[in-house]
């Protein structure tokens, strides 16, 4: 590695920053295209109900609009707290 | 039957008209019959760059309204054989333009031409939705900057959804990436998106990387357009894109700057 190097790889390069957070707001994007226009909202009030009985973060709620064949599926996820869980099972 | 071409981005002023002049023009003097379309209503920018403003009569808007018939509209360019140029109005607003009167002005055109370019406006709204609607292939213009390539991703969403071969079911519109106002040097230094990056973010076919060039300003301040200046780098670039398109295999040039002394001593 020559001296030039070796200062280049104390700071990621501004290209590289910009390229992490497009990967990021694009992948993030892509999830809620071309869904129907109530998602967004639809996925508020899960979130709202489902806040009343466990405290979930925002996070832990993943929906989802998949196309099988001619079906659309909508898949909603919730990742529980391990606390609450576990409090469950007592 | 023509193959109808949407130029198309989201973000403004990435270069969209400058390449409907360029591809229009290369894809005429490769023998094929082709007529682009300016489709921003209100903001007629083509005519400029082809340099054809002084023989507007009649435009886009009056021809879906029946006011003049295409024989009237369409300028004939004076050095491309086979290259027409179908103006936007410069008065009307946007809403001017309908899905079916520009559904069947496409359709008589089709008859006539191989090719129709599609110069769409900026944004994702109706202007530029009705531009890319009838596509069957479509050139997405990025710039290596972050705003242009979050645009550009939307544009594909678009492109996949709210088209007619979308709603028909079809085959997708073929899409194809180029990527303007490219500079070696600044992605060298780690300050610029590389064209890898930009590949890699957006996932679709790279039809070619055209520098950041003083020969686009040139080329607009005379009305010509630059594929017509030989000697450039751009005008160049734009050649082998449309080779590309028309199937040909072409490397890619211009994707590093020529190294100066101090580069070639330290490498890197
Ligand atoms: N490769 C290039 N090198 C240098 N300048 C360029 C290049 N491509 C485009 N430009 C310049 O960028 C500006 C915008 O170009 P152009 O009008 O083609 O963009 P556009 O996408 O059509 O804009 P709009 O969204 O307003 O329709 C012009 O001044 C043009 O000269
Ligand atoms: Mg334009």
């Amino acid at each position: 590695m020559n001296f030039l190097n070796y200062f280049r790889s104390q700071k990621k390069s501004s290209a590289a920053v910009a390229k992490e957070r497009l990967q990021i707001i694009v992948a993030h994007e892509r999830t809620t295209r071309g869904g129907p226009e109530y998602l967004p909202m639809l996925k508020e009030e899960l979130l709202a109900v489902i806040s009343k009985y466990v405290e979930v973060d925002r996070e832990a709620v993943k929906i989802q609009l998949d196309r099988d064949g001619d079906c659309e599926v909508l898949e909603l996820n919730v990742v529980l707290p391990e606390v609450e869980s576990q409090a469950k099972l007592r | 039957m023509a193959r109808i071409i949407v130029v198309t981005s989201g973000k403004g002023g990435v270069g969209k008209t400058t390449t409907s002049a360029a591809f229009s023009t290369g894809l005429a003097k490769a023998g094929h019959k082709t007529v682009v379309i300016d489709f921003d209503v209100g903001l007629r920018n083509l005519d400029l760059i082809m340099g054809c403003e002084r023989r507007v009569v009649y435009d886009f808007v009056n021809v879906i309204n029946g006011e003049a018939n295409l024989g009237q509209t369409l300028i004939k360019d004076k050095r491309i054989d086979n290259l027409f140029i179908l103006p936007a109005s410069q008065t009307r607003d946007k809403d001017a333009l309908t899905l079916e009167g520009v559904g069947k002005v496409l359709e008589e055109l089709s008859q006539e031409f191989d090719y129709i370019v599609c110069d769409s406006p900026a944004g994702i709204e109706r202007g530029a939705l009705l531009a890319a609607y009838y596509a069957d292939e479509a050139i997405v213009v990025t710039n290596p900057e972050v705003s242009s390539v979050r645009d550009s991703d939307r544009v594909l969403g678009i492109l996949s959804s709210k088209t007619r071969r979308a709603e028909k079911g079809e085959e997708p519109i073929k899409e194809h990436l180029l990527l303007t106002r490219y500079s070696p040097a600044r992605v060298q230094k780690g300050e610029m998106l590389s064209v890898e990056d930009v590949g890699e973010i957006l996932a679709i076919d790279l039809l070619g990387v055209i520098p950041e060039s003083k020969s686009v300003l040139n080329a607009s301040n005379a009305g010509v357009p630059v594929i017509l200046d030989q000697q450039s780098d751009a005008g160049q670039a734009y050649e082998d894109a449309v080779a590309r398109f028309l199937g040909e295999q072409r490397p890619h040039r211009f994707l590093s700057e020529k190294k100066g002394f101090l580069g070639r001593l330290f490498g890197s």
